[in-house]
C-alpha cells in the first residue's frame, strides 16, 4: 500500500535529517490516535455503564428476567419476555415484508429500469431511510393507527383462520401496526443495498447467461441472486438489527401492554420501546434498574446482529453500503 | 498442396493432440490446411445461414461498423480478421442482438437469418440467442459445478430428460470430458483458462444451437489450450455454423473455410468489411491491397 | 461433389431453424414468467415510492397550514399556539455541540484508518470493527449510557448530554464516509509530495484534507441530518418537555423539535396535533433538503475526484 510505503521513507528520511516536522508527523499521528482510542473507550465504557446500571435487577432476577412475563414494578416483579417477545415478532414480521419488497425493488433498480428512472427512483426508496423516527412514529400515531383500526375486523374476517390475526380489539394499536412502521423503516436498507449487489455481478456473467438463450428473469434466478446470496442475508440481518432496535416510532403505536399473543392484532411491547416509556417515570429502584437490564439485552442483540452481519458478509463490504444507505 | 500441407494432413489423420508442434516452413505464408472443405464452389453451393446486407451500427451518433454485407453459409467456419478497432466484436455481436444491451446501440441495414430479419419487429430475442449461441473472448463460467454449467441452460429450456448424457456429449464435443468426468460436481471457477473456455464452448452447445458465435476465444489463453479450441472447431462444424472473431490470422487461416476481412473504410475511417471469400483466396491471393497488407503481416 | 450435410442432421434437431424468430419450446411459457416477474418488480417500486409519497403527503398536508413566519420566531404559546422558535434553537444547539465533538473525532480516525493503520493491519480492523459495532447500537441504548455517564453524576438533564449522545450515533457515520473519501484521494498525490521531501502532517493539512473535503462534507451533512431526527437518546438524556422560553444554556434541559412533538403526542390535545405537524414539516423538509443537498455535492466531489 503507497501509504506504508510513505511513511518508511517519511519516517526514515525524518530520522536521518532530524526534522523539526517530525514532531509535526508524531502530532498527527498521536491525535488520529486518540480518535481511534476515544472510539475503543466508548465502545467499554458503554458495556460498563450498563452493566452497573443493571446490576440491582441482575442480582434480583438473573437470567430468568428473559423469561419472566409479568412486569410489575409495584410487586417487584419485572420479566422481560413479553418486550423480548414484542420486539421479535414486529421486526421479523416486518422484515418478512421488507425482505420480499426489498429485493424485489433491487431487482427493478438494478436491471429493469432505465438509468435516468433509476436516478430517480433509487434516491426516492433511499429518502425512506432518511425519514427520522419520530415523524415515522407520530404518523403512524395519527394516521396508520386509525387506518388498522378500521380494516382490523376486516383483516380478521379475511386472515382469521390463521392464528396470527385474531379478533380485533378496539384501538388499532398493535404489534401489526408496529411491524408494518418497522417495514417502511427498514426497506430502505434492504432495497438499496441489495441493489448494490446485483450491480456488482459482472456483466460477463449475465451477458453469457443471456447468450445461452435465457429470459432475463432466468438470468436473475440463476447468476444474480446465487451468486449475491450471502451479502443479501447480510443486508437483512443489518435491517432486522435496526428493527430490532427501534424505540420512539413503535413506542407510538404499539399500546405498550406486557403480554404475549399470538395474534399480531393485538397491543405489546418491545424492549426499546418499554425503555422510552417508562425512563423518566419510575416508582422503584428495581422498575429503573429493570429498564436498564433491557437496555443491556438490547445491547447484546445489536451486537449479535453487527457481528453476524459482517460474518455472514465476508466477500462484499455491505457495510460500507449500509452506512451509505442508513446515513441517508 | 505445400509441403507443410501435405504433412499436416497426415498428422490431421489422427485423433487431434493438443499441445502438437507444427513445423513451419515459412512464416510469411499462410497456407492451406486441408482440414478445410475442399473446393470454392462446394462452399458456394451451401446454404445461407445468415445474409447480412448494408449492416451499420451506430452507438450513439458514431458509427462502428459501416456497410457491411455477406452471406455466412451452413456447416462451414468463417472467421473475422482484421485490426483491433474494426468493428469486428461489433459485428459478431450484432448477429445475436448481444448489443442490445449497450443504450445508444443502433443497427441499420438487414441481417437475415435463415430468411428472417433478426431486427424485425415481433422478433423474440431470447429466441434468437437459442439459435445462435455465444462464446466470449474471457472464459465467463458460472460460480457454479461444472455439471451444473452444463445443465444450466438445457434445463431453463425444458430438456430434462437425459440430462445427464447431454452433459456428458456436450463436455465430449468440447473435449473436455476426460479431463472433468471424475470432478463435475466441483466448481468450475478451480478449472484453467483453457478448461473454463472449453466449458464455455460445452455450455454453448448443451442446448444444441444452430450457430456458434465465438468472439476471439482463444485470445486469453495459452498455446495449448488454443491448439486445443483449434481442434474443435474441425469437429464443430458438421453440426453448427461457426463464425470466429479472431485478430491471429494464423489462426484464421488455419481452422477456417472463409475468411471475412475488417479494416477500417479509407474515407471515413470507420470499420467495414473489406474483402470476403474462401480463406486460401483471401490469403494467398487477395483482391485488395489492405487485404494484402495485412496478411502479409505489413501492418496489425 | 458431397452432399450437404445438413439434410442428414435436419432430423436430430431440437427446432427447426428456418422458422420465424419467435417464442418456440417452452419459450412462451418461460417469457410469460419474465413479464410477470417484470411486472411484480415494477409494482414493488411503486409501493416503495408509493410509501415515501404517503407520509411526505401527510406531513405536508397537516403541517403546512401552520407554517408562517411567525411559527419560526415565536416561542410556544401553550400547546395550541405559538410557534417552535426555541425547539428549533435548542435543536441547533445540540446539533451544533454534537458535530463539534463527532466531526473532528471522526475524520481522525478516518484519517487513522488511511494514513496510520492499513486496511489489513490488527488495528485497523479492530478500530472498523469497533466502528461497525458503535453504529449497531440501538440509539436508545446510546441514550441510556449518555444518561449514566453525564446526567447521574451531574444529577440533571441537560442538552450537552444530549449533545454527546447525538456525537456517539454520528461519529461513526463520519468516520466510515471520511475513510471512504481519505481513500479515493489518489496515492499519486501522496507520492508527489512525498518526494518533494514534505512532512506527513502537512501533506495530509493541505493536500489530502482538501481534496477530501466534498466528501467529507457530505458525509458530516448526512450524518448531521441523522442525528437532528433522533429522539431517543435526546428525550432520555435531555428530557424537558413543555418549554414555553429560550433555553440556551446546554448544561440545562434544552427544548428540541422531536422532543416537542413527542410532548403534544403524549398529551393527546387534538387541537395542539396541528402544531406537532408543523414541526415535523420543518424537520422533514431541513432532513431531506439536506440529503438531496448531500448527494449533488458527493456527486460534484465524485467528479472533480476523477479528474485528479
Amino acid at each position: 500500500m503507497s501509504s506504508r510505503a510513505i511513511s518508511i521513507t517519511g519516517r526514515a528520511r525524518g530520522r536521518a535529517a532530524g526534522r523539526p516536522s517530525q514532531t509535526g508527523d508524531r502530532v498527527l499521528f498521536a491525535l488520529c490516535a486518540f480518535a481511534g482510542l476515544v472510539v475503543a473507550a466508548a465502545l467499554v465504557e458503554i458495556v460498563y455503564q450498563l452493566v452497573s446500571n443493571s446490576s440491582p435487577a441482575i442480582s434480583r432476577f438473573g437470567l430468568g428476567f428473559l423469561v419472566h412475563q409479568d412486569w410489575n414494578p409495584n410487586f417487584g416483579h419485572m420479566g422481560a419476555a413479553t418486550l423480548i417477545y414484542g420486539t421479535a415478532v414486529s421486526s421479523l414480521m416486518a422484515l418478512a415484508i421488507a425482505g420480499p419488497l426489498g429485493i424485489s425493488i433491487a431487482i427493478y433498480l438494478s436491471m429493469l429500469a432505465s438509468p435516468r428512472v433509476r436516478g430517480v427512483v433509487g434516491p426516492l426508496v433511499e429518502m425512506l431511510a432518511a425519514v427520522p423516527s419520530i415523524i415515522y412514529g407520530f404518523w403512524g400515531l395519527i394516521v396508520l393507527v386509525p387506518f388498522i383500526h378500521g380494516i382490523e375486523p376486516g383483516l380478521h374476517t379475511v386472515l382469521g383462520w390463521i392464528p396470527l390475526f385474531g379478533p380485533a380489539q378496539t384501538t388499532g394499536l398493535s404489534i401489526f401496526t408496529a411491524g408494518l412502521v418497522l417495514t417502511f423503516m427498514i426497506l430502505p436498507i434492504v432495497a438499496s443495498l441489495s441493489r448494490d449487489l446485483f450491480l456488482t455481478v459482472p456483466n460477463e456473467l449475465k451477458e453469457g447467461a443471456a447468450a445461452l438463450g435465457a429470459t432475463q428473469w432466468e438470468v436473475i434466478r440463476g447468476v444474480v441472486l446465487p451468486s449475491t446470496v450471502s451479502g443479501i442475508t447480510a443486508a437483512m440481518v443489518l435491517a432486522l438489527g435496526r428493527a430490532l432496535g427501534e424505540a420512539i416510532a413503535i413506542s407510538f403505536v404499539i399500546g405498550d401492554v406486557s403480554q404475549i399473543s399470538r395474534s399480531l392484532l393485538k397491543p405489546g411491547a418491545t424492549l426499546a420501546e418499554r425503555i422510552v416509556n417508562q425512563f423518566l417515570g419510575t416508582s422503584t429502584n428495581l422498575q429503573l434498574a429493570s429498564l436498564w437490564y433491557a437496555g443491556l439485552v438490547l445491547l447484546v442483540i445489536g451486537l449479535v446482529t453487527s457481528l453476524a452481519a459482517r460474518l455472514i458478509a465476508r466477500r462484499f463490504d455491505v457495510e460500507r453500503s449500509y452506512a451509505k444507505a442508513v446515513a441517508v | 498442396m505445400t509441403v507443410w500441407g501435405e504433412a499436416e494432413e497426415r498428422a490431421r489423420e489422427d485423433d487431434p493432440v493438443p499441445g502438437r508442434v507444427r513445423i513451419r516452413t515459412d512464416p510469411g505464408t499462410p497456407t492451406l490446411a486441408s482440414r478445410r472443405t475442399e473446393g470454392a464452389r462446394i462452399n458456394d453451393s451451401r446454404p445461407v445461414v445468415f445474409d447480412i446486407r448494408d449492416m451499420t451500427v451506430y452507438y450513439g451518433e458514431s458509427r462502428a461498423l459501416m456497410d457491411t454485407s455477406l452471406k455466412i453459409r451452413q456447416h462451414l467456419v468463417t472467421a473475422v480478421i482484421g485490426p483491433s478497432g474494426c468493428g469486428k466484436s461489433t459485428f459478431i455481436r450484432s448477429l445475436n442482438r448481444m448489443n442490445d444491451s449497450i443504450p445508444s446501440f443502433r443497427l441499420t441495414g438487414e441481417v437475415l437469418y435463415h430468411g428472417h430479419d433478426v431486427y424485425g419487429p415481433g422478433v423474440n430475442r431470447v429466441e434468437v440467442r437459442r439459435r445462435i449461441g455465444m462464446v466470449f473472448q474471457k472464459p465467463n463460467p458460472f460460480p457454479k459445478s461444472i455439471y451444473d454449467n452444463v445443465a444450466w441452460a438445457p434445463r431453463n429450456l425444458g430438456l430434462r430428460e437425459g440430462l445427464d448424457d447431454r452433459v456428458e456429449r456436450a463436455l465430449k464435443q468440447a473435449a473436455l470430458w476426460d479431463e472433468v468426468k471424475n470432478r463435475l460436481r466441483t466448481s468450475a471457477m478451480g478449472l484453467s483458462g483453457g478448461q473454463q473456455q472449453r466449458l464455455c464452448i460445452a455450455r454453448a452447445i448443451a442446448v444444441e444451437p444452430d450457430v456458434l458465435l465465438l468472439d476471439e476465444p482463444a485470445s486469453a489463453l495459452d498455446p495449448v489450450s488454443t491448439a486445443a479450441i483449434e481442434d474443435l472447431m474441425h469437429s464443430l462444424k458438421s453440426r453448427y455454423t461457426i463464425v470466429i472473431v479472431t485478430h491471429n490470422m494464423q489462426q484464421a487461416a488455419r481452422v477456417a473455410d472463409q475468411t471475412a476481412f475488417f479494416s477500417l473504410d479509407r474515407v471515413d475511417q470507420v470499420g467495414t468489411l473489406i474483402e470476403y471469400g474462401d480463406t486460401d483466396v483471401i490469403f494467398r491471393n487477395p483482391r485488395d491491397t489492405r487485404t494484402r497488407d495485412y496478411v502479409t503481416g505489413q501492418f496489425g | 461433389m458431397t452432399p450437404p450435410l445438413d439434410i442428414a442432421l435436419a432430423e436430430e434437431r431440437l427446432f427447426d431453424p428456418t422458422a420465424p424468430l419467435v417464442a418456440s419450446g417452452n419459450l412462451r411459457r418461460r417469457g410469460a414468467m419474465d413479464r410477470l416477474i417484470r411486472i411484480l418488480a415494477t409494482i414493488a417500486a411503486g409501493i416503495g415510492v408509493a410509501m415515501l409519497g404517503v407520509v411526505v403527503y401527510s406531513v405536508v398536508s397537516k403541517g403546512a397550514p401552520v407554517i408562517g413566519v411567525g411559527f419560526f420566531i415565536h416561542n410556544p404559546v401553550g400547546l395550541v399556539a405559538g410557534g417552535i422558535a426555541n425547539s428549533l434553537l435548542g435543536t441547533l444547539e445540540i446539533i451544533a455541540i454534537g458535530t463539534l465533538f463527532a466531526l473532528p473525532l471522526g475524520v481522525l480516525t478516518g484519517l487513522y484508518l488511511t494514513e496510520f493503520a492499513g486496511a489489513d493491519s490488527r488495528t485497523g480492523r479492530a478500530l472498523k470493527l469497533g466502528l461497525d459495532v458503535m453504529q449497531g447500537i440501538p440509539t436508545i441504548v446510546v441514550g441510556l449510557f449518555v444518561y449514566g455517564l453525564i446526567v447521574l453524576p451531574l444529577h440533571k438533564e441537560s442538552g450537552f448530554a444530549a449533545a454527546v449522545a447525538l456525537a456517539i450515533v454520528m461519529l461513526p457515520l463520519i468516520a466510515r464516509s471520511s475513510q471512504e473519501v481519505l481513500l479515493l484521494v489518489p496515492g499519486t498525490l501522496r507520492e508527489a509530495a512525498d518526494a518533494l521531501g514534505v512532512s506527513r502532517w502537512r501533506t495530509v493539512l493541505t493536500v489530502i484534507l482538501p481534496a477530501a473535503m466534498g466528501g467529507i462534507a457530505t458525509g458530516a451533512i448526512l450524518a448531521i441530518a441523522r442525528g437532528a431526527g433522533e429522539t431517543a437518546p435526546v428525550f432520555i438524556c435531555d428530557g424537558i418537555f413543555n418549554t414555553q422560553t429560550t433555553q440556551l444554556n446546554p448544561f440545562a434541559g434544552v427544548p428540541s423539535v422531536p422532543t416537542y412533538i413527542l410532548t403534544i403526542a403524549d398529551q393527546a390535545i387534538p387541537d395542539a396535533f396541528a402544531h406537532a405537524w408543523g414541526a415535523a414539516f420543518v424537520l422533514l423538509v431541513v432532513i431531506l433538503l439536506a440529503n438531496v443537498a448531500a448527494r449533488a455535492l458527493l456527486a460534484r466531489s465524485r467528479a472533480k475526484m476523477g479528474m485528479l
